[in-house]
């Protein structure tokens, strides 16, 4: 017995729109039982879609020209017709809020609705990256904390010191992340309430490291000015700097702090990023689907959302003028949708790779999956055969020693492995990003900040490198290094500001004794 | 459960302030594109804004990241003809290694930024250090710069600006607002109290108690304060700016058959110009508009630039009608005169010096600014050598410049009223 379809126009209404959501919502719960924050659905205009996309899709964001360059740049495209829009954002947060654009036709507002309100949501829900390393309830305030302590310093400090401290975070943001460690939930109003006592506290244990005057135990003299500061390596360079550098303020080293956190709000989504567009991809076409199959939209609501789902997941081959690397999307959906045949129609191939989900019930195996696993995990764990040929994924190693590329590995039975492997590897942040610690401080010396750059397979560091470490100078405030070392030799090191050319030490003056 | 909400109309241009930051920082590189534009376009089209492009590399944001070189293995989709193991020759400007890292750096940088700004933003870039020259600011100081005006009323004040009937009005409505409901109990208690007097008037202890709950009644509405601090209203008065610097420019143009059509159009693009660096810079300037063949006619700004006329040239028309319109309208201790004067140089041989004694006796000594441009690729005539006497006995005040094609005009333009520190 079919239904009455639930639309048949192409324009959408408020009605229509909450009509779809608690049919798609109903769905998702009661078939899929998908977990989910509630949902708050925001109808937008292109503009204002070009100023979230500006911001990073940050609802509330700090004022800095760089996201005026991100809307310019946008605005150009778009006006030009060179670029659609994205249907939506969605911003992990509880309430999730999904942003629709009113040019979009109610087909491709229900398509947005089940994407983000059911699919990123339950991802944002579910998954332990977000889970663990983000608060959901608390990013809404702490963004607008952020965004008036910044604007507060400008009015105290003025626009161009902000702005200049906010381009040397920036350029640093991606090492303001703990990769390890369990960050802290945010909380706008502890920040704010124990801000005051911060200040007081980061700048008093700042001076007790620079102190000057020689403590007693000093009189070890060689063996301790040999240990290094700090002690083991760090990793997260905006926090070493927030805590040690000797010259900010307390103001700045808030802004460095704030940088810090929203770099770390970010993190999962870029560690999640197949995951989660693959796991949105394919609980849309799952619930359309269902809405379909229950006649509660018609054959030409199906048609406009198979051409839009077909070109989110289409892929490019890698000769063609359009590509641009793997597409998140199709990835994430064959995957995705493999897991699900792998379950339900084993063949025995899935049998021998799979054992242990091949014939399980379909919905956990891919509840699992999405749960406890990021992109390279979750490649390394379900890319399966058939997706390796259906994308007919093949490697090609391009080593600088040698005159030719080589193609270590295609789609066949000897190369399943090995194209599982390298392309988990390839979405490992760890490996995406040059490996760069903080190793050293010359504490009683020029107080200079050293840098160890780990070379993985002698890949060089970029040619904005030079750029970076000025903006590490300026936070600093001190002579800064970065040397680059391959396996235990140092092949290649920066200096700011650059060393002058080496000069007979004849002239140096001998000190009195 | 979900909700809907609509955000159409709030929170637009939330990315004003950072459109705004970007092109402070990049100022340079706009204003450089921006003189670039106005030298090469037409300036009847400037209603619009303009393309910027700036080079990728000023305006990157660095990041560290790796560069070429290594040993890197990348996986692609859609194989079609490779096998596992097979070599493959290096493609052209792809691929890494040291080869190639020179060619992708010759390849750096050539991206632009390209972005677009409104025809506001041109303009403000455009008029940027361009001021009205020699502008005194002769009435600007002292008190009679702003005058008082009545603005409403306002809850806060001076005692002395209290407006009576406005905050009696308030208070006799606070009054009723807050004693109603006891004033209608107090008046069916009293009917009640009269009915008992005259029907129970044994019942003494029942009148007792209701003339006690009259009295109550009356003390609490006696408790309603006559009037409060809530009630005081004040008539608000604000400054308006009022400024006594007047300005008034005067635009004159030969529009005779000695002018060719491609003259005027140069004419009408410096007047254009003008005026709409007139109409931003200034809020309070008058402009007049003369044009002239044998005889001067004031005309409305439409007119002046939109119609067209044939027949002789006398230049010394337009001068004493300007002079005529400075007397009647404009007298000096009131208004900073400026004058612009384009012409192609022709005018009536005899005139010539008629011009001059006008300018030099009646006009200039009135005037802050007088600006002639002569629009000829010709040698100059003789109109020319007699403003050259004038420009002698005001070097400060009197300006002449040629300009041949448009593209001359914003040069000149701005050599014309480049910001001149008030001496």
């Amino acid at each position: 017995m079919k239904r009455q379809p639930i639309s048949t126009g192409s324009e959408w209404t408020f009605e229509l729109i909450q009509e779809y959501d608690q049919e798609i919502g109903r769905i998702a719960r009661e078939r899929y039982g998908l977990e989910t924050y509630p949902n708050q659905i925001e109808i937008i205009t292109a503009e204002q879609m070009m100023d979230a996309y500006a911001s990073v899709g940050m609802p509330i964001g700090y004022s800095h020209w760089s996201y005026g360059k991100h809307f310019l740049s946008t605005e150009k495209s778009y006006k030009r017709g060179q670029m659609g829009l994205a249907y939506e954002i969605v911003i992990n947060s509880d309430p999730c809020i999904a942003y629709l654009m009113e040019e979009n036709t109610i087909t491709m507002q229900a398509l947005v609705i089940a994407h983000a309100c059911y699919g990123h949501n339950s991802f944002f829900k579910g998954n332990y990256l977000f889970r663990t390393w983000t608060d959901a309830s608390s990013i809404i305030d702490y963004l607008m904390f952020a965004k008036q302590y910044i604007a507060r310093c400008e009015e105290r400090h003025g626009i161009a010191a902000v702005e200049n401290l906010l381009d040397s975070c920036h350029a640093l943001m991606n090492y303001g992340v703990d990769r390890y460690k369990r960050p802290y939930p945010i909380s706008a109003e502890e920040e704010q309430r124990r801000q005051k006592d911060r200040e007081e506290y980061l700048q008093r244990q700042v001076n007790d490291l620079w102190r000057t005057i020689p403590r007693a135990l000093d009189k070890g003299g060689a063996q301790a000015q040999r240990k290094r500061f700090p002690v083991e390596p760090q990793e997260n360079i905006l926090y070493f700097i927030e805590k040690h550098a000797p010259l900010l303020e307390p103001w700045q080293r808030e802004v460095v702090r704030i940088v810090r956190k929203i770099a770390q709000y970010f993190y999962p989504q870029r560690q999640t990023q197949v995951m989660n567009e693959g796991w949105a991809t394919f609980w849309h076409y799952t619930l359309i689907n269902d809405l379909y199959d229950e006649g509660l939209v018609t054959e030409g609501f199906m048609l406009e959302f198979l051409q839009s789902h077909s070109g989110v997941i289409y892929q490019p081959s890698f000769d063609s003028r359009w590509y641009s690397g793997i597409n998140p999307y199709t990835l994430g959906f064959s995957i995705f949708r493999d897991i699900r045949r792998i379950c339900e129609e084993p063949t025995d191939e899935d049998k021998r790779w799979f054992p242990d989900i091949a014939g399980s019930d379909w919905l956990t195996t891919l509840k699992f999956a999405m749960r406890d696993f990021k992109d390279e995990s979750f490649i390394l764990q379900f890319l399966s055969p058939k997706v390796i040929r259906d994308l007919k994924l093949f490697s090609v190693l391009d080593d600088d020693q040698q005159d030719v590329l080589t193609v270590p590995a295609i789609h066949d039975e000897a190369g399943y492995r090995t194209i599982r492997e390298l392309l988990a590897a390839q979405y490992n942040l760890g490996n995406r990003e040059p490996n760069i610690q903080v190793w050293n401080v010359d504490l009683r010396g020029d107080r200079s900040l050293t840098l160890r750059h780990q070379q993985h397979n002698r890949k060089p560091l970029g040619e904005s490198t030079e750029s970076v470490l000025k903006h590490l100078h300026r936070l600093w405030g001190f002579n800064v290094h970065l040397e680059s070392w391959q396996d235990d030799r140092r092949v290649n090191a920066y200096h700011m500001p650059p060393l002058p050319d080496p000069s007979p030490t004849a002239g140096l003056p001998v000190l009195m004794t | 459960m979900s909700y809907v909400i609509d955000r159409r109309l709030n929170g637009k241009n939330k990315s004003m302030v950072n459109r705004q930051r970007f092109l402070q920082r990049y100022r340079g590189h706009i204003k450089k594109a921006v003189e670039e534009a106005v030298g090469k376009r037409s300036i009847t089209d400037m209603e619009h804004g303009e393309q910027i492009s700036i080079p990728g590399r000023d305006i990157d944001e660095p990041v560290l990241h790796h560069g070429r070189g290594g040993r890197q293995t990348i996986v692609h989709p859609g194989n079609k003809e490779f096998t596992a193991g097979e070599r493959i020759p290096r493609p052209d400007g792809g691929g890494g290694g040291q080869g190639s890292g020179q060619a992708s750096n010759s390849g750096e940088g050539m991206d632009e930024f390209v972005f677009q700004i409104t025809q506001e933003e041109f303009l403000d870039f455009m008029f940027e250090d361009l001021e009205l020259p020699n502008l005194v600011k002769r009435h600007l100081t002292g008190t009679d710069t702003f005058k008082t005006v009545r603005a409403g009323i306002s809850s806060e004040g001076n005692p002395s600006r209290i407006n009576i009937v406005r905050t009696l009005r308030s208070a006799h409505a606070r009054r009723i607002a807050l004693s109603g409901s006891s004033r209608a109990e107090l008046k069916a208690l009293k009917a009640e109290l009269a009915r008992l007097k005259q029907e129970e008037p044994d019942n003494l202890n029942v009148i007792q108690a209701t003339e006690q709950e009259v009295e109550r009644l009356q003390a609490r509405i006696n408790r309603v304060p006559y009037l409060d601090t809530f009630d005081l209203k004040y008539n608000l008065l604000t400054k308006q700016p009022n400024p006594s610097s007047k300005a008034v420019m005067f635009c004159l143009m030969d529009v005779s058959g000695s002018m060719t059509q491609a003259t005027k159009d140069v004419a009408k693009r410096f007047f254009i110009l003008l005026y709409l660096f007139l109409k931003r810079s200034y809020d309070k300037i008058e402009v007049v508009f003369i044009r002239h063949h044998t005889s001067a006619k004031e005309v409305d700004e439409q007119e002046f630039f939109y119609s067209r006329e044939t027949g002789g040239t006398i230049v010394s028309s337009a001068l004493k009608m300007m002079q005529e319109i400075m007397a009647a309208r404009y007298p000096v201790n009131e208004w900073n005169i400026y004058a612009a004067q384009a012409s192609d140089g022709d005018n009536w041989n005899d005139d010539s010096p008629v011009c001059r004694d006008l300018l030099i006796n009646q006009i200039m000594p009135f005037v802050q600014y007088f600006s002639y441009v002569e629009i000829t690729p010709r040698e100059h005539q003789a109109l020319w050598y007699e403003y050259e006497n004038v420009h002698e006995a005001f070097p400060e005040s009197f300006a002449q410049q040629q300009l041949v094609s448009a593209a001359d005009i914003y040069p000149v333009f701005r050599e014309l009223f480049q910001r001149r520190m008030v001496s």
